[in-house]
């Protein structure tokens, strides 16, 4: 079956089985490995992407779901060389450790902060229920998501916990 | 994980998609596709034909018609959750799609497709009941209401027949206030409930005057409790009330062990979510 769309602002279009799951054809057919495979059923958040500004785990959508749509994935986040702030806050406040479920989490973090820039803790973890970390306990990218939020609302960001506490 | 090989059509119109469900032999529909292409992935299920009705233009809306308020088939857990309509005239689903899944899930997965799906432990069958939710059932033939308290036949068995599409939802505007309660796999309200109970009272001069109570997650399939609504009609909605309501909340109801829990634990359970869901949605009747 053909189908075409907007991959990170670039059009695509190709065959593909009908069973083809949108995170294999980003993958497998457009070499955009960012985007992971954790658990494969819905459950990890690992394939998080955004179809239509919509955040969607795409092992759990066809890529002919996907027909016309515009994709945005981990690679498509940064512009003009300079890192989304969600990105910039991962790497200042240490919110990741193997990194395998990062792609996911800053792409669900951009879209709650598109959604609301100044969410409170509780909203954070409650945005971020459907992506599973397995290294970091989730502290550190709660802090990573308030200091993303800090720079879209051009504010500075709090210091870094490890700071506050001397340490 | 692929699921095994399949076609897939994507009809503009209602009309197409329902000739086509008529006339494909092993067709499914698929709508956010949550619980549908897992099953697929996992090939407990490999239906020959998909038929996507997510690009049917209209049935995204949910609208306010005098009487009730309807709930198109592509209204996503999300909107369900949050619109002006639903939080109004049908907290309780509200509040059961507000808990299904994760925000993800809730972006793509719609409050139609969770009915249709029909697992034993979803939560917006439970919202659904509660509300005296009527499901509209259209085939190439015509439509067919079905009342919530019905369409939920068995593990993963709605009331549906094969070339039906569950169209809308609608919701009787009775007045009367309603809510949801859950305690989730994951603990609190995250994942599917390893029981809930949704409760919709009409209070009249301090009296109970008319209820409904959705249970989930403890039987073969979501249900009305019986007992405990028959109870809660008539009395004041007074501690003691709710309690003896709450008593009877698994009659007549098969409760299942699972992973999830006993038998024993999941009555406890119900009865404990059923007084919850009562106390709230009679604090707000008060209020
Ligand atoms: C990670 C994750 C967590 C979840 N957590 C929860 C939870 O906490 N609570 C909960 O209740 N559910 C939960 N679910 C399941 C729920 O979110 C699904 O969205 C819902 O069950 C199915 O809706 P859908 O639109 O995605 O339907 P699909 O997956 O597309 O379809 C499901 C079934 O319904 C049929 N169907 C769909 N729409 C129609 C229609 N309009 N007419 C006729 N048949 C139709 C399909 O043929 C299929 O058999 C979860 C799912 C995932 C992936
Ligand atoms: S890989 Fe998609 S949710 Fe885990
Ligand atoms: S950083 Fe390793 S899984 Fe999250």
């Amino acid at each position: 079956m053909h189908v075409s769309m907007s991959v990170n602002g670039r059009e695509v279009s190709g065959d593909v089985e009908p069973r083809t799951l949108l995170v294999h054809y980003l993958r497998e057919n457009l070499g955009l490995t960012g985007t992971h495979v954790g658990c494969d059923t819905g459950y990890c958040g690992a394939c998080t992407v955004h179809v239509d500004g919509i955040s969607t785990k795409s092992c759990t959508m066809l890529a002919v779901q996907a027909e016309g749509a515009e994709i945005t994935t981990i690679e498509g986040l940064a512009s003009n060389g300079e890192l989304h702030p969600v990105q910039e806050g991962f790497w200042e406040r240490h919110g990741l450790q193997c990194g395998f479920c990062t792609p996911g989490m800053i792409m669900q973090s951009a879209y709650l902060l598109a959604e609301d820039n100044n969410p409170d803790e509780d909203t954070i973890r409650h945005g971020l229920d459907g992506n599973l970390c397995r290294c970091t306990g989730y502290h550190n990218i709660v802090k990573a998501v308030q200091y993303a939020g800090a720079r879209m609302r051009s504010e500075e960001p709090d210091a870094p916990d490890w700071e506050e506490e001397g340490t | 994980m692929y699921p095994r090989p399949f076609e897939y059509v994507a009809p503009k119109t209602l009309d197409e998609a329902l000739a086509a469900l008529d006339q494909t032999e092993g067709a499914k529909v698929i709508s956010g596709g949550m619980s549908l292409l897992g099953l697929m992935k996992l090939r407990l299920l490999s239906p020959g034909t998909l038929i996507d009705i997510g690009r049917i233009p209209e049935l995204d809306q949910i609208e306010d018609r005098d009487d009730h308020i309807a709930i198109g088939a592509l209204v996503t857990h999300g909107m369900t959750a949050s619109h002006a309509l639903t939080t109004e005239h049908a907290t309780a689903l509200a509040q059961a799609a507000s808990w299904t899944g994760d925000v993800q899930v809730r972006n793509r997965g719609t409050t139609c497709g969770s009915l249709a799906h029909a697992d034993t432990a979803a939560d917006q069958p439970a919202g659904a009941i509660a509300c005296g939710a009527v499901m509209v059932a259209r085939s190439v033939g015509g439509d067919r209401e079905i009342a919530a308290a019905d369409f939920f036949v068995d593990a993963l068995t709605s009331a549906l027949e094969p070339n039906e599409i569950l169209v809308e939802l609608r919701i009787p505007k009775e007045g009367g206030r309603s809510a949801y309660d859950k305690l989730g796999r994951r603990g609190g309200h995250s994942d599917y409930a390893v029981a809930g109970a949704a409760a919709w009272v009409r209070s009249d001069n301090g009296t109970v005057a008319d209820a409904r109570i959705g249970l989930t997650g403890v039987g073969t399939a979501p249900s009305l409790a019986a007992g405990a609504t028959e109870a809660i009609i008539g009395s004041d909605g007074s501690a003691e009330a709710i309690a003896a309501a709450a008593e009877r909340a698994v009659e007549g109801v098969t409760v299942l062990e699972d992973l999830y829990g006993s038998e024993e634990y999941k009555t406890h359970l119900a009865k404990v979510y059923v007084a919850r869901a009562l106390e709230q949605a009679l604090a707000l009747a008060r209020s």
